[in-house]
């Protein structure tokens, strides 16, 4: 194993992804992510690779379409504005069934808002954000660590179902200092890219890379065929983490940074004899549903603690489906819940207030 | 302890915990003055409150910490250079890049000797042998125009850094010192760590003030 090192998330993910044989960069500098593209700058010319700033987030996640359709492992990276701006491309990439990964360090919102952490744009993340029927495999880490393992293996799944998969941190995440540890890790067995529009040399039809359908029928079959990988995935990557929920009669959920935030609110909570436990969900699409649907069996309620106004917390009511209550605590604009907020919101749950 | 304190030092170095104890552990009057135009968080804005209490005089960067990012630095920056009552101590932006915000005071700079701190933390990708070490101190004079004066070894894993880390960095550390001629002035640990026998230079105690919200 590798010696540890100190890193800044963003600093951290980027190395991750060069590792995991992300040569291509495209993107465009905003707090607080900037430190991926002044990274990517540093170390993609050293290694061969390409690092290039385009003129905005659209001719960026433009860029990551055409690398993506000749083959190429490519990332970009940006926060909440600039994710908004890359919609359009995200959409023409699922529509054209190609892997890359693209990472959004959130920021308050909406508009340019403000550079402090948030969480408010879950809904643009698993629920669309551009147009048509699709979903984004959405990846939610809460340590330095855990984003360093989570981009590595997001190219891996990205190509596996041919899918974008996005990284979903907040500015926290982006901005701390944590020691992580790159290990050379075994990567999945991956399909060929038979698909890819790289050159033919005369020896194959060529490939074509195409989002555009004339027939209503042709488009119809393809977004179902779609909806059967979704299935798949769905079968095969959800992921999430359960904390002291054994015992617990009150269940916080909560992913990201803030869950770390709750773990110390867990603990409190318990010191005082409120028995709580933690769901965090590390798999935003595909949601962990089946985590709070079990746990519904056995709780008194749900808290859903978020960086936003609530949006989680829908996903959340869904799984659980009327058979808890399902609350809801949240900070939004860039202010951070407190452990002391978290538990609060539970006492006065457990009081039915 | 000279009147102008500079701290620079890499990217994630740890210089803004080390300038905010320098700070707090002067005697008589003594002005912070954060310098950083890199980072958005975790900065000496901070810890405005504890700095406050304890007497210290706090300039920050106008917009630090709010919602715009614009790194404009205050003109009363200048007052630290003319009263002369008071110790300052400049928290500078990592790498070349925030020490090019020095370049602007030079005068004042020539005019008084100064001690300029380069923090170095060996287990920061960049920095982990003295040749990485050596090239980002030559930048950073070269950007803020001064010259690095003291070494200081805050070498550190965050919550995982034992005293064989900072050893480890000592030896870093100590062969800059040996190939450039600039002495150590201390190895900075975290408080509840010993390491006072087992290094030459002065240890410095540091007291955490920058936290996350867990």
């Amino acid at each position: 194993m590798a010696e540890k090192v100190l890193m800044k998330g963003n600093e951290a993910l980027a190395e991750a992804a060069i590792q995991a044989g992300c040569r291509l960069f495209f993107g465009y500098p905003i707090t607080p992510q900037t430190e991926v593209s002044a990274y990517m700058a540093k170390r993609m010319p050293k290694i061969g690779g390409t690092f290039l700033q385009a003129e905005s987030e659209v001719s960026a996640i433009n860029m990551v379409y055409g690398a993506a359709g000749a083959g190429a492992r490519v990332m970009t990276s940006s926060s909440s504005p600039g994710i908004s701006l890359k919609q359009e491309g995200i959409s023409y990439i699922v529509g054209s069934d190609l892997p890359c990964v693209i990472v959004n360090i959130v920021r308050g919102g909406p508009g340019l808002g403000g550079i402090q952490p948030a969480q408010s744009d879950y809904f643009q993340a698993v629920k669309g954000g551009g147009h048509g029927d699709y979903h984004l495999i959405v990846l939610a880490p809460s340590s330095i660590q855990e984003l360093v393992d989570i981009t590595q293996e997001a190219f891996d799944i990205a190509d596996q179902y041919r899918m974008p998969v996005m990284i979903m941190g907040d500015g926290m995440l982006g901005q701390m200092m944590e020691p992580v540890e790159f290990g050379a890790k075994e990567g999945r067995k991956l399909p060929e890219k038979t698909w890819a529009a790289c050159g033919t040399d005369g020896k194959r039809e060529r490939n074509i890379i195409n989002s555009l359908y004339i027939e209503a029928a042709d488009l119809e079959k393809l977004v179902l065929e779609r909806y059967e990988r979704y299935k798949e995935v769905e079968k095969n990557e959800v992921k999430w983490e359960e904390y002291m929920t054994e015992d617990a009669e009150y269940i916080i959920a909560a992913y990201g940074t803030i869950a770390r935030v709750a773990k110390t609110a867990v603990h409190a909570l318990r010191e005082e004899g409120i028995k709580a436990g933690l769901i965090r969900p590390i798999t935003l699409w595909p949601f962990p549903s089946a985590a709070f649907a079990n746990a519904a069996e056995t709780v008194k309620g749900f808290l859903s603690v978020e960086m936003s106004m609530g949006q989680m917390v829908e996903d959340v009511r869904l799984a659980v489906n009327g058979k808890k209550p399902v609350e809801f605590f949240g900070r939004t604009g860039g202010i951070v819940p407190t452990p002391d907020e978290i538990c609060d919101a539970v006492r006065k749950m457990k009081e039915g207030k | 302890m000279k009147r102008l304190n500079v701290v620079t030092g890499h990217f994630g170095s740890g210089k803004t915990e080390f300038a905010l104890n320098l700070a707090m552990q002067n005697t008589g009057k003594t002005t912070i003055v954060d310098m950083d135009t890199v980072n958005p968080y975790y900065r000496t804005a901070d810890a405005e409150g504890v700095l406050k209490s304890h007497g210290i005089g706090v300039i920050l960067p106008r917009f630090a910490n709010t919602n715009v990012d614009l790194p404009a630095l205050p003109s009363e920056i200048f007052s630290v250079f003319t009263d002369k009552e008071t110790t300052a101590v400049f928290d500078v932006g990592g790498d070349e890049d925030g020490a090019l915000a020095l370049g602007q005071y030079n005068r004042y700079f020539s005019e008084e000797p100064y001690e300029m701190y380069f923090i170095v933390n060996a287990r920061r990708p960049l920095t982990r042998e003295p040749d990485g070490v050596i090239e980002i101190l030559r930048e950073v004079e070269n950007a803020s125009h001064l010259r690095v004066t003291s070494l200081v070894n805050a070498t550190n894993l965050g919550p995982e850094t034992s005293a064989e880390i900072i050893l480890e960095g000592q030896k870093v550390v100590e062969e800059v010192s040996r190939r450039t001629g600039i002495p150590v002035a201390f190895t900075a640990v975290r408080e509840d760590i010993d390491i006072e026998a087992l290094v030459q230079n002065p240890v410095m105690q540091l007291k955490l003030y920058i936290k996350t919200p867990f």
